[in-house]
């Protein structure tokens, strides 16, 4: 059995990486990388736009970050509510307990930081003084799953599978900028902890230019566009790819549907129920997520408990720790760009 | 505003009544589960007379009155001893001592809000309520709320780094509505806490980390007195601690003398024993 990148390797650790050919664009390993690339729309900071709005309405929501309110677009709710933003620095645990605190002392805190800081380093806070006692927190982080060159400090590949076990906890995988702006008031009003991925910076607009009626439900899926060959349900930044490569796909006959699950808990079990038992499609996972613990075996473990059993295949992360370098670099070589997704399903019909 | 902030609990009880009144409801749960913390119980019993019949401000028939202070027992394991102070104050009926530690008994062996009336956070999880105090002091401060928060702490959770977060955090928030208590008794799980992972000197962390800093003998009542009232009236806009040096076990001798583990091993039959060298000892 090989295991590949688990161990120490002595002779993988200054391994010569080849160099750009000439005349090949540089590619960045760097912190910020964007999904603007990828053709579409984009809005500028979504989610603090959409907090700045929520919190016009509601003076009981203040922001908390650690160091990170540049890099988690909390920056904009700053500067608008001088007075209800706390700076808690470099300190994620001390900024998850004092949004407890703040959150018993009747306030909705939004605290922020990076997905690996909040599902490594402050989990048992986030268990013990939020998600036990069912407090209003809402947690949000940004560079979920592969979005990051950084390598595997800042990668948080397994952050679903970390906090999908966690008791009363809704967890939120948004797509796009609709997704994320459309999200902010539907967490602020939901009466318990959420933990919600962050994309931030310039992010694409994508489902609406699909799916023009689409709007954010907490909670619920939605067929973003139906096929008869195959079905992929997918969140996050994976439902841009799904959608993107059914569109490459309808090019050469096969038609594929994408139901876009952005609650990832709870469930919305009843709607992957009906669609995955329809007969005759082959059914696909794709999540920005490692495939152990994600949305691939919540969604697998729904049709067996239901005995509903298509053809069934999972779209994830490798379980390993990913190498730096430029996301498209990456995307593609862990199978999660659209070229990747749209050649997984094509072999598997 | 002050009149109505004032403290319900002030009586011609002696605060040595109050802490005798503890201990001896500690030892009567500590009989009801034939186990329990009741020597974490018998060293804090006077810091928890002092704060619940001396500096907390709250209305016993009311436990979530917006005006009371806020106590947060970070060490849920001593749950125990803050059950004997609930009931001593009256928040809790005394009745329900009897199901400590049952199934579905209100009275957990470990600490927890969603059960217990008076139980502000759940702890347990060593080195979260300073840190949840944290957030407490910055949202009544949010709200113009002039109630204090005291985080009650072990000893123990000085080795936890999220501890000195939280200390650094509320210095640097200029949180003069936090206090802080740290139950010295030198004593943790695997033994002396000074040998474990040792914090002193202790004043000068917390001196060094912005902290206002008493230190004093936790058992000694009028002295916890005074350090109260000086943390309580300090105008510097700085958080408050004050470091008790306990002593496990304390007022039962026999006990006191026994090899001082972290779980103290009491027989069935020495219950009655300790309970009857407290009744010899009645304070007024």
């Amino acid at each position: 059995m090989t295991i590949a990148h688990h161990r120490y390797d002595p002779h993988r650790k200054w391994q010569p990486r080849p160099a750009p050919k000439p005349g090949e664009a540089a590619r960045t390993s760097a912190m910020i990388a964007s999904l603007a690339a990828e053709g579409y729309e984009t809005v500028s900071a979504p989610f603090g736009q959409a907090l700045v709005a929520e919190a016009r309405r509601n003076d009981r929501i203040v922001g908390l970050t650690a160091d990170l309110s540049k890099y988690t677009d909390l920056h904009v709710f700053a500067e608008a509510f001088p007075d209800r933003f706390h700076q808690m620095g470099m300190a994620e645990q001390v900024m998850i307990s004092a949004a407890a605190g703040m959150a018993r002392e009747g306030f909705v805190p939004f605290a922020t930081t990076y997905a690996v800081f909040a599902s490594r380093r402050a989990y048992d806070f986030i268990a013990m003084a939020i998600a036990e006692e069912y407090l209003p927190v809402k947690i949000v982080c940004a560079l979920p799953g592969l979005t990051t060159g950084y390598g595997p400090s800042h990668q948080a590949t397994e952050d679903l599978a970390i906090f999908r076990g966690l008791p009363n906890l809704t967890i939120v995988d948004p797509c796009d900028a609709i997704d994320v702006a459309e999200a902010v008031p539907a967490i602020a009003a939901h009466p318990g902890p959420v933990y919600m991925r962050l994309l931030r910076g310039k992010v694409p607009s994508v489902i609406r230019r699909h799916c023009p009626d689409y709007r954010f439900e907490l909670g619920k899926a939605r067929l973003l566009r139906d096929g008869s060959d195959a079905l992929v349900i997918a969140s996050g930044f994976m439902t841009m790819r799904a959608l993107d490569a059914a569109v490459a796909l309808e090019r050469d006959g096969i038609s594929v549907a994408v139901l876009h699950c952005p609650t990832i808990k709870p469930l919305d079990t009843e709607t992957i129920l009906a669609e995955a038992g329809k007969t005759g499609r082959l059914v696909v996972t794709a999540e920005n997520h490692t495939r152990i613990g994600g949305l691939g075996e919540a969604v697998a473990a729904t049709l067996l408990t239901h005995g509903v059993a298509p053809t069934f295949r999972m779209i994830g992360l490798p379980d390993q720790f990913l190498d730096a370098g430029a996301l498209p670099t990456l995307h593609d070589r862990y199978g999660i760009s659209t070229a990747a997704v749209a050649a997984q399903i094509r072999g598997w019909l | 505003m002050q009149d109505e902030r004032a403290t319900a609990l002030l009586s011609n009880t002696s605060l040595a009544r109050r802490a005798w009144e503890i201990r001896r409801k500690a030892i009567r749960m500590g009989e009801v589960q034939g186990q329990g913390y009741v020597g974490q119980a018998l060293g804090i019993a006077d810091v928890l007379a002092v704060s619940y019949f001396h500096a907390l401000h709250l209305r016993p028939h009311e436990p979530e009155w917006e005006g009371r202070d806020r106590f947060l027992l970070s060490i849920g394991h001593y749950a125990i001893a803050l059950y004997a102070a609930l009931i001593e104050a009256g928040i809790l009926p005394e009745a329900e001592l009897e199901t400590y530690g049952t199934d579905d008994s209100r009275l957990p062996m470990s600490g927890m809000a969603a059960y217990t009336p008076g139980m502000e956070i759940t702890g347990g999880s060593l080195g979260q309520g300073l840190g949840i105090g944290v957030g407490m002091a910055l949202g009544l401060r949010a709200k113009g709320n002039p109630a204090f928060v005291y985080n009650l702490m072990s000893d123990g959770e000085l080795g936890e780094g999220s501890t000195w977060e939280a200390a650094m955090s509320a210095a640097h928030h200029k949180l003069g509505n936090l206090i802080c208590i740290v139950d010295f008794n030198d004593q943790q799980a695997d033994g002396k806490s000074t040998e474990m992972l040792c914090a002193e000197p202790l004043q000068d962390k917390w001196a060094a980390f912005g902290w206002h800093v008493q230190r004093v003998d936790g058992n000694d009542i009028p002295a916890l007195v005074r350090a109260f009232d000086a943390a309580r009236a300090l105008a510097e806009p700085r958080p408050r601690v004050i470091v008790c040096d306990t002593v496990m076990c304390k007022g039962v001798p026999f006990l006191e003398s026994r090899e001082i583990t972290h779980f103290v091993r009491v027989e069935p039959d020495e219950w009655q024993q300790a309970l009857a060298v407290l009744d010899a000892g009645r304070p007024d």
